[in-house]
C-alpha cells in the first residue's frame, strides 16, 4: 500500500485535573491514507473525539498531547510532525484549514449565529488563500454549489438559523473544504441528522473522496455507519486502538472481544422479533480509573484469567491488520 | 424587522402614557390641592384668601373637575411646555429644573461608557485567562467594587484629591463659572469635572458588569462554534473576538435600558455628596417638602427618558442579532 498522508504513533493527550490524570487518548496508532476513510469507532468517552482535536492541535486546556508523534505529509510534499508544534504556532495554523479540516456533530451549534454563513466560509479563504473578497466570495459560491446548496448565490448571504439541518451540514463540509485540504476529520457528521438527509450527507462525502482523492478520518460509534463508509477501521477502547484492518476483515472475522461485542449490538432487520438486542455488559470505566491489564477485561466475556487482568496486551498482528488481546497470543 | 419595530414604538407609547398618568397620581397623592397649600402658605405668611377667592382658583385651576379632566388638561398643559409651578421655588418647573435634567443625562451617559470601556475588557480577559492571578485580582477589586456604597468611594475620593491636589471636587463646575451663562469655557470646565463623579457612579455598575460578561464569555467558549472557529487556522485572538466576545455582547444592548434608571437613582446620594446639579437632589427635596408638581414633572421626565432608554436598547439588540433582525425572534 501507499504511504500514508497522516501517520499517528503512540499519541497520548492527557487531561491534568484536580482529580487526577486523565488519559483521554493513551498510545493511540493508526494510519490515514489518500482516498481511502479510516472508521474511528468506539463508545462514547473512548477518546475518538480527543483523538480528532489532538491531530488538529486543538486540544483544549487543561488538557495536552504529552508524547507520541502525528506525522503529516504535507501538500509540499515534506512531512511534520505536528505533535511537536505548538499548538498556538503559526506552522500549526497554517495546518488548519489548508491541510487537514474538521466537520463536526452539531451543524448548528458549530455554526455561529452572528454571521452569514458566507462570511464564515470566506473567511478561511481569505486567511489561508489570501485571496480579494470577491474572489473569496465566488470561491465559496462555487463551493456551496459543490456541496448541492440550492442557490448558492443567494443562500450565502444566509444566516445558520436559517438553513435546515441537512444543508447546514452541507454548508460545514463547504467550509471545511474551502481550503483544499488533504485529510478531513468527520466527527459523527451525521449523528445529529434525520435517516434521510443522513444517508444523502454520507453520498456527498464519498462523491467529494472520489472526486478530490480526499482522506477521510470518519469518528462515529455507529457501526451501520462504518460498514457503509469506511475502507479501514480502527476500533477504539478507553483512548487506545484495540483493533485496526481493513472494514472487510474485521466484519468478517473480528479479532478483539469488544469488537465482536460492537457488533453484536447493531440492530438488523433480520433478527428474530421481540428478542433483545445484545448490549455490552458494564459501561465504560472513567479513564482516570483505567483497569489494570487489558482495560476491557472487566467488561470481557472471554476474558483468560489474571493474565488479562495484569498484562498489558501488545499489539500482534501482520500487514494492516493489528488486534491487542491474548487470545491472539501475545501473552507473556 | 419593521414590525418589531412598530410593536416596540407602541409599547413604548403606551408605557409613556402609563408614566404620565402615575406622574399624575403623585402629584395627585397628598391630602387636600394645590388651593388648600396655598391657603396654608398664605395663612403662614400673615395674609389670608377668601372663600370666594378659591373658589375662582379651583375654576380657574380646574381643580372642581374631575380626576380624568385634571389629568387631560396637566398634559395638555405639558404638551405646550408648561409645566406648572414649583411651589416651593414659586418658579416654572422647567425653570427649576433648568440644566439638572441634561447634567443629569449627560453624567449617566458618561458613567455608562466608562461601565463599558472598563467591564468588557475586563471581563473578556478575566474568561479568556479564568482562574490566573489577574482573574483572581480583577474578582476582588470587583467584590469590593459591588459591596463598597458608592458615596463611601466619593468621600474617600474627595478626602484624597482635597489632601494630594489641594483641590475640591465638589460639583460639575468650578465656582468661576457655575453662575454664568454656557460658553466653551464652562463647557471644558465641565468636562474636567465630569471623570471623578462618572467614576465613583460607574464603578459599581462596572464590577457587575464584568461578572456578567465573564459568566457569557465562560459559556461561549465552551460552544462548538469556538472549536470550528479555532479548526479554521485563525489566531487565538481572532477567534475569541470574533465569536465568543460577539455572542456575549448580547446581553449588553439589553443593559442600556437597565443602566439607565439605575444611574439616576445611584447618583442621588453621590449628587447630594458631592454636591452635583443633578436632578436626583432636586426630587428628593421635591418629595420632602411635598412640592408634588415640581415632584410629578421630574418624574414623568425621567420616565419618558428612560422610555427612549429602552426603544434605543431594542434597536440596538436588533442591530447585533440577526435573528430578531431577520424577523425570527
Amino acid at each position: 500500500m501507499a504511504e500514508p498522508l497522516l501517520s499517528v504513533r503512540g499519541l497520548r493527550t492527557h487531561f491534568e485535573t484536580p482529580e487526577g490524570t486523565i488519559r483521554a487518548v493513551d498510545d493511540l496508532d493508526f494510519d490515514v491514507f489518500e482516498g481511502r476513510t479510516l472508521g474511528v469507532v468506539g463508545e462514547s468517552g473512548c477518546g475518538k473525539s480527543v483523538a480528532a482535536r489532538s491531530v488538529l492541535g486543538i486540544v483544549e486546556k487543561p488538557g495536552r498531547v504529552v508524547g507520541g508523534r502525528i506525522l503529516l505529509r504535507t501538500h509540499a510534499g515534506d512531512t511534520l510532525d505536528l505533535a511537536a508544534l505548538p499548538q498556538d504556532s503559526a506552522a500549526y495554523r497554517a495546518i488548519r484549514g489548508p491541510e487537514i479540516a474538521l466537520v463536526f456533530q452539531e451543524p448548528m451549534a458549530s455554526f455561529s449565529q452572528y454571521y452569514t454563513i458566507g462570511n464564515q466560509i470566506t473567511e478561511a479563504i481569505r486567511l489561508h488563500l489570501r485571496l480579494s473578497r470577491s474572489a473569496a466570495r465566488a470561491r465559496a459560491i462555487e463551493l456551496l454549489d459543490m456541496v448541492g446548496v440550492p442557490q448558492p448565490s443567494r443562500r450565502i448571504d444566509e444566516y445558520p438559523f436559517q438553513l435546515s439541518g441537512g444543508l447546514r451540514q452541507r454548508v460545514m463540509i463547504a467550509m471545511a473544504l474551502a481550503c483544499d485540504p488533504r485529510i478531513l476529520i468527520a466527527d459523527e457528521p451525521t449523528t445529529a441528522l434525520d435517516v434521510t438527509t443522513q444517508a444523502q450527507i454520507l453520498d456527498l462525502l464519498r462523491e467529494l473522496q472520489a472526486k478530490r482523492g480526499l482522506a477521510i478520518i470518519l469518528i462515529t460509534h455507529d457501526m451501520g455507519v462504518i460498514a457503509e463508509m469506511a475502507h479501514d477501521v480502527a476500533v477504539m477502547y478507553l483512548g487506545r486502538a484495540v483493533e485496526t484492518g481493513p472494514v472487510a476483515d474485521i466484519f468478517a472475522a473480528p479479532a478483539h472481544p469488544y469488537t465482536r461485542a460492537l457488533l453484536r449490538s447493531i440492530p438488523t432487520v433480520l433478527a428474530k422479533p421481540r428478542t433483545h438486542l445484545p448490549t455490552i455488559a458494564g459501561s465504560i470505566p472513567m479513564p482516570s480509573a483505567r483497569p489494570a491489564g487489558c482495560a476491557f477485561s472487566p467488561r470481557c466475556s472471554e476474558v483468560l484469567g489474571d493474565v488479562c487482568r495484569q498484562t498489558e496486551p501488545p499489539a500482534i498482528g501482520e500487514g494492516a491488520r493489528s488486534v491487542r488481546c491474548f487470545l491472539h497470543g501475545g501473552a507473556p | 424587522m419593521i414590525t418589531f419595530v412598530v410593536r416596540r414604538l407602541l409599547l413604548a407609547i403606551v408605557t409613556t402614557w402609563l408614566i404620565s398618568v402615575l406622574s399624575f397620581a403623585i402629584i395627585q397623592l397628598p391630602p387636600g390641592d394645590f388651593v388648600d397649600t396655598y391657603i396654608a402658605q398664605m395663612a403662614a405668611s400673615g395674609s389670608s384668601v377668601s372663600a370666594q377667592a378659591a373658589e375662582a382658583m379651583r375654576k380657574m385651576y380646574g381643580l372642581d373637575r374631575p380626576f380624568y379632566v385634571q389629568y387631560g388638561k396637566w398634559v395638555g398643559r405639558i404638551v405646550h411646555g408648561d409645566f406648572g409651578e414649583s411651589m416651593e421655588w414659586r418658579r416654572p418647573v422647567l425653570e427649576v429644573i433648568g440644566d439638572r435634567l441634561w447634567l443629569t443625562v449627560l453624567l449617566a451617559f458618561a458613567a455608562l461608557i466608562i461601565t463599558w470601556g472598563l467591564a468588557l475588557p475586563i471581563g473578556i480577559y478575566s474568561a479568556v485567562r479564568q482562574y490566573s492571578i489577574g482573574d483572581y485580582l480583577f474578582t476582588l477589586v470587583g467584590f469590593v467594587g459591588i459591596a463598597v456604597p458608592n458615596f463611601l468611594l466619593a468621600l474617600v475620593l474627595m478626602y484624597f484629591s482635597f489632601r494630594w491636589f489641594g483641590a475640591s471636587v465638589g460639583g460639575l463646575f468650578s465656582a468661576k463659572y457655575s453662575l454664568l451663562p454656557w460658553s466653551w469655557g464652562k463647557v471644558w470646565d465641565l468636562m474636567k469635572h465630569l471623570p471623578l463623579p462618572a467614576v465613583v457612579l460607574a464603578l459599581g455598575g462596572t464590577a457587575q458588569l464584568v461578572r456578567i460578561m465573564r459568566a457569557n464569555l465562560l459559556d461561549e467558549l465552551r460552544r462548538p462554534y469556538v472549536v470550528t472557529a479555532r479548526a479554521k487556522g485563525l489566531t487565538e485572538t481572532r477567534v475569541v473576538l470574533k465569536y465568543p466576545v460577539r455572542a456575549a455582547l448580547n446581553p449588553f444592548a439589553s443593559n442600556i435600558a437597565y443602566l439607565f434608571p439605575f444611574l439616576v437613582s445611584g447618583s442621588v446620594i453621590i449628587s447630594i455628596v458631592l454636591g452635583l446639579p443633578t436632578v436626583g437632589p432636586l426630587l428628593v427635596e421635591a418629595l420632602i417638602s411635598q412640592d408634588m408638581f415640581l415632584a410629578g414633572s421630574i418624574v414623568l421626565l425621567l420616565g419618558v427618558l428612560t422610555v427612549i432608554g429602552t426603544f434605543i436598547s431594542d434597536l440596538v439588540l436588533m442591530w447585533v442579532d440577526p435573528r430578531l433582525r431577520q424577523g425570527m425572534g
